[in-house]
């Protein structure tokens, strides 16, 4: 599904990943973990094809990442920080907007069943802008898995929901599972990570200091293993 | 196709937000009225030498109230990141680009409707040139307006100073277009019967606007590249 090799991402002088290896299998659920600094944000955005690496080479679905933008783009879903929401539009115009970019069949139907399936049907045509936080993350992820993704990059997802919106996105996260989907998660959630994920990553200073399996569901677990490898860094 | 598909859908999303949010149109035409009423106040209209301003006036009205539209076309897509939401998705930068292109255009030609009509009106002109050469002269310096104003918004809105900064890129490049568009404006308008020099002045006004629309077009690449 993802292999990277030596990925380098300078942005003006500074390194943000260096020579950074990364191999995802189909189907696994990844928490990607680290400092904050670390380029945990930047290795996602360069696997959503926003940001170009400086060397290195990263294949994506079988595809290299300089060879067609378009084909991994129609099979990556990204729920970066922001929404990318328009918040003028409601959650239907806004995934009718983006479904159609991708190409979606059905739209319409797909759109509603998604609203239903993040609990916004009674919202469905109320203007994004009047929404909560929590809210409108679900709207954003049901943006971000509109056209069915294979894999699915998560920027701290967890961030400000409460406990019924958190519940919706695992719910969302695990259905996609079972069907498949590979997902990147980065978080400083442990909890969540050890909940939803199979695998976890920890970056430090541009590269993949540790990864391994999440063998104990448990937050201590996980939260124990990161500090052995972080220690006090921040 | 699907460039020109995806185009026009960013197009009519762009246009839809403004039905919606009534922030730019309006406040295009408001100027535009503006500008005219105080110009028909400033200069007696019984003049011939005062109908002599319609020209520039035209255009004076449609450069300023296009560069309000423009400043907006790309920062409102940063509040939320929205255009990485459209850089992500499958779509060629082109479309983006044509996208935001269309939306300017439709809009300026709705100011430029409701504008130059009213324009005649308080100025007491009677017009008695040829319309449809009027009307390609407005098409044909809009389109090169902006074409290149809405590629240079896409740069200018990285910019905390993006207001300052797009009519300071736009007027020195958009100069030439300029300088043509509104002489063909004013043979036009005074000297129906010298057509024929209007003609050579929109062949050059078309020649620009076929170069930097393609530059346009194969540079917008690099300005959403990071």
């Amino acid at each position: 599904m993802i292999k990277i090799q030596k990925l380098v991402k300078k942005m003006g002088n500074k390194m943000i990943l260096r020579n950074l290896d990364l191999e995802v299998k189909n189907g696994e659920t990844i928490a990607v973990l680290g400092p904050n600094g670390a380029g945990k944000s930047t290795l996602l955005k360069v696997i959503a094809t926003l940001y170009k690496p400086t060397s290195g080479k990263v294949m994506i679905h079988g595809i290299d990442l300089n060879e067609n933008l378009n084909k991994i783009r129609e099979k990556t879903g990204y729920l970066p920080h922001a929404s990318l929401l328009y918040e003028h539009f409601s959650p239907l115009e806004n995934l009718e907007f983006f479904g159609k970019l991708y190409g979606v069949k059905d739209l319409e139907k797909r759109s509603k069943e998604l609203i239903k399936q993040v609990g916004l049907a009674f919202f469905m045509n109320e203007p994004v802008k009047g929404f909560s936080r929590g809210m409108i993350q679900r709207v954003a992820i049901a943006r971000a898995i509109i056209h069915n993704p294979l894999l699915l990059l998560l920027d701290e997802p967890h961030t400000g929901l409460d406990q019924k919106a958190v519940g919706i996105l695992n719910d969302v996260v695990e259905t996609n599972k079972q069907k498949g989907m590979t997902t990147l998660m980065v978080t400083h959630d442990f909890k969540q990570a050890a909940t939803l994920c199979d695998r976890a990553i920890i970056i430090q200073r541009g590269i993949v200091s540790d990864d391994f399996p999440i063998e104990v569901r448990t937050e201590e677990w996980l939260l124990n293993k990161y500090n052995e490898k972080v220690g006090g860094e921040n | 196709m699907s460039i020109l598909r995806n185009a026009l859908t960013i197009a009519g999303k762009d246009l839809r937000a403004e039905r919606k949010s009534k922030q730019v149109l309006p406040t295009m035409l408001v100027f535009a009225v503006l500008v005219i009423v105080v110009f028909s106040f400033a200069f007696d209209p019984d003049k011939e030498s005062t109908k002599a301003l319609i020209p520039g006036l035209i255009w004076i009205v449609s450069i300023f109230s296009a560069i309000l539209g423009l400043n907006r076309s790309f920062i409102s897509e940063l509040k939320n990141d929205n255009i990485q939401g459209m850089i992500i998705a499958p779509v060629n930068s082109i479309s983006i680009f044509l996208g935001k292109f269309f939306a300017n255009f439709v809009m300026i030609l709705i100011v430029q409707a409701i504008a130059i009509p009213m324009l005649f009106l308080l100025f007491d002109y009677q017009f008695n040139g040829s319309l449809p050469w009027l009307l390609l002269t407005i098409f044909t310096g809009t389109f090169g307006f902006v074409g290149i104003g809405s590629f240079l918004s896409a740069i200018a809105s990285n910019s905390g100073i993006s207001e300052m900064l797009l009519p300071l890129l736009l007027f020195p490049i958009a100069t030439p277009a300029l300088i043509g568009i509104v002489s063909a404006t004013k043979i036009i308008l005074r000297h129906p019967d010298q057509i024929e020099k209007a003609y050579g002045w929109l062949q050059l006004v078309g020649g620009y606007d076929i170069i930097f629309f393609g530059i346009c077009i194969v540079l917008f690449d690099y300005i959403l590249e990071v």
